[in-house]
């Protein structure tokens, strides 16, 4: 039951990411990286984990893509379409090396015995509640989170420094 | 044979709440326009049926029958998608919403809910917050001024109106130690929680009227100035769409308001039954909002993010740091 489950999702994101890749139109773009985002919030599920799942909804989702659709909205879309990402010959060595990446890749995987005999579950087993990860995270990754938290606090800073214009006397 | 029960019941709890909140607006259209005339001394509808009470069965012939108009410049597609996107969210939010405990029929114990979840609340709001699309997509795919000017607007109020929103309930989920709602309002049985956090509950509920773009914040409709802002380019059915998931949404926030604030199904001094005293409570906040609509004049742009980000935030920070202090 669960492996269905697990198989529709997965099978979903892939192709809705493949559609963020290939597609022209930069809104159809976004809205295939919205649905890939949403599969793996189902997949979030799958794993006991239904917070991290509300949580990738709330920020990727919820957030982040529509502050993205917000500034795509405001592009031509007309020529946007029509333009290709490299033109001519600078795509060449460009695709060559991700061919190299792509194959390396490929064996990588087809090599590592991870493939047939999967690694047993991680360490430490939450029962996913909002209070367990709320102890876990201020008592045992309490410089971890700070940290986190701060170096969250400059990119806010940094963001509003950009965003501002100079006023001129 | 347990599962296949199991899932049944699901279903067909699923079924009767989508029923009832589709069959909802017909009358909440008719309230509306009652107590818009009322309000405004003449008599609102009143040719069709007593007092008018088939008039939203009337329009939505009308709307049924009317021309499905699609631009041609517009991204047809898109365009055909927005106004599902806008009306799913709504609806999927009411699988975490609690209706009341449990009662036994049959000798079986049914509970009044769908799911009772772990993370109830910030499911409630990553859902909700959804129904931004729904707006983005309808202005854009419309491939016309006003719509692409309306849900630029609007698009900008919901994600404005968002954070205070999600803020001010951070309070009530201190006090009751749970994003469950079922916890929340069994933890409301003696004291509903609108005592401990009238401040929570001010910005709760004026985020809640900007999310569910009523008077005073429906800029995105401003009549005036954008024609209907987001779905000027839509009509008939599609257009009936947006106002369902206007209506839906309306009810969520006066439930939610219920549910957080003032003690869900817990009654008081009179006894009722909890599921009549819920949706009395519920009643008396959408009727609220209704008067509202027709007693206040619709906020400048400027004012409106002032309102948001200069007002409404640092009030909903200032109730959390008060909540702690009063906590320890």
């Amino acid at each position: 039951m669960e492996a269905i489950f697990f198989l529709t999702f997965a099978a979903l994101a892939v192709a809705s990411a493949l559609g963020v890749v290939l597609l022209r139109n930069p809104v159809h773009c976004a809205i295939s990286l919205m649905v890939c985002f949403i599969q793996v919030a189902a997949i979030f599920v799958l794993l006991r984990s239904p917070f991290l799942a509300v949580v990738q909804i709330f920020v990727y989702v919820g957030a982040i893509m529509v502050l993205f659709l917000f500034v795509i909205m405001m592009l031509d879309i007309r020529t946007a379409v029509l333009e290709r990402f490299l033109p001519g010959w600078e795509r060449v060595p460009i695709l060559g090396v991700l061919t190299v990446l792509g194959l390396q890749m490929l064996i990588m995987l087809l090599t590592s015995d991870r493939l047939l005999h999967p690694p047993a579950d991680a360490g430490t087993v939450l029962d996913g509640t909002v209070a367990e990860l709320g102890k876990a995270l201020f008592l045992d990754y309490l410089l971890p989170f700070e940290v986190v938290s701060v170096v969250l606090l400059v990119a806010f800073v940094g963001a509003i420094i950009l965003a501002k214009r100079e006023r001129k006397e | 044979m347990e599962l296949a029960l199991a899932v049944a019941l699901i279903t067909a709890k699923v079924v009767i709440v989508t029923a009832i909140l589709l069959i909802l607006p017909i009358p909440l259209t008719w309230l509306e326009r009652k107590i818009a005339g009322h309000i405004q001394q003449r008599l609102g509808p009143m040719r069709v049926g007593w007092h008018g009470v088939l008039q939203p069965v009337a329009d939505g012939l009308k709307l049924l029958t009317k021309e499905d108009n699609i631009p041609v410049e517009a991204d047809r597609r898109l365009f055909k998608l927005a106004p599902i996107i806008s009306l799913v969210p709504p609806f999927v939010v009411f699988v975490a919403i609690p209706f009341g405990d449990s009662f036994s029929l049959l000798g079986a114990e049914i509970t009044l809910y769908i799911s009772d979840m772990n993370v109830g609340l910030l499911f409630i709001f990553a859902v909700a917050g959804l129904e931004v699309y729904g707006v983005i997509f309808g202005g854009w795919a419309s491939n016309s001024k006003y719509a692409l000017l309306g849900s630029l607007r609007c698009c900008a109020q919901l994600i404005s109106y968002e954070i205070p929103m999600g803020f001010s309930v951070i309070g009530v989920v201190m006090l009751a130690q749970s994003m469950s709602l079922l916890d929340i309002v069994n933890a409301q049985a003696d004291v509903w929680y609108v005592v401990y956090q009238p401040l929570g509950f001010f910005v709760f509920f004026v985020a809640g009227l900007a999310e569910a773009q009523r008077i005073p914040f429906d800029l995105a409709e401003a009549e005036g100035e954008l024609g209907a802002g987001f779905h000027t380019e839509y009509s008939g059915m599609r257009f009936s769409f947006f106002m369902i998931s206007e209506y839906v949404v309306m009810v969520t926030i006066s439930v939610l308001c219920v549910i957080l604030f003032f003690g869900g199904w817990n009654g008081f001094l009179i006894p009722l039954p909890p599921l009549i005293w819920f949706i009395l409570k519920v009643g008396f906040f959408i009727y609220l909002f209704m008067w509202f609509r027709f007693t206040f004049p619709r906020y400048r742009y400027d004012q409106l993010m002032a309102i948001g980000w200069k007002v409404l935030l640092p009030l909903s920070l200032a109730n959390i740091l008060l909540t702690g202090l009063f906590i320890v």
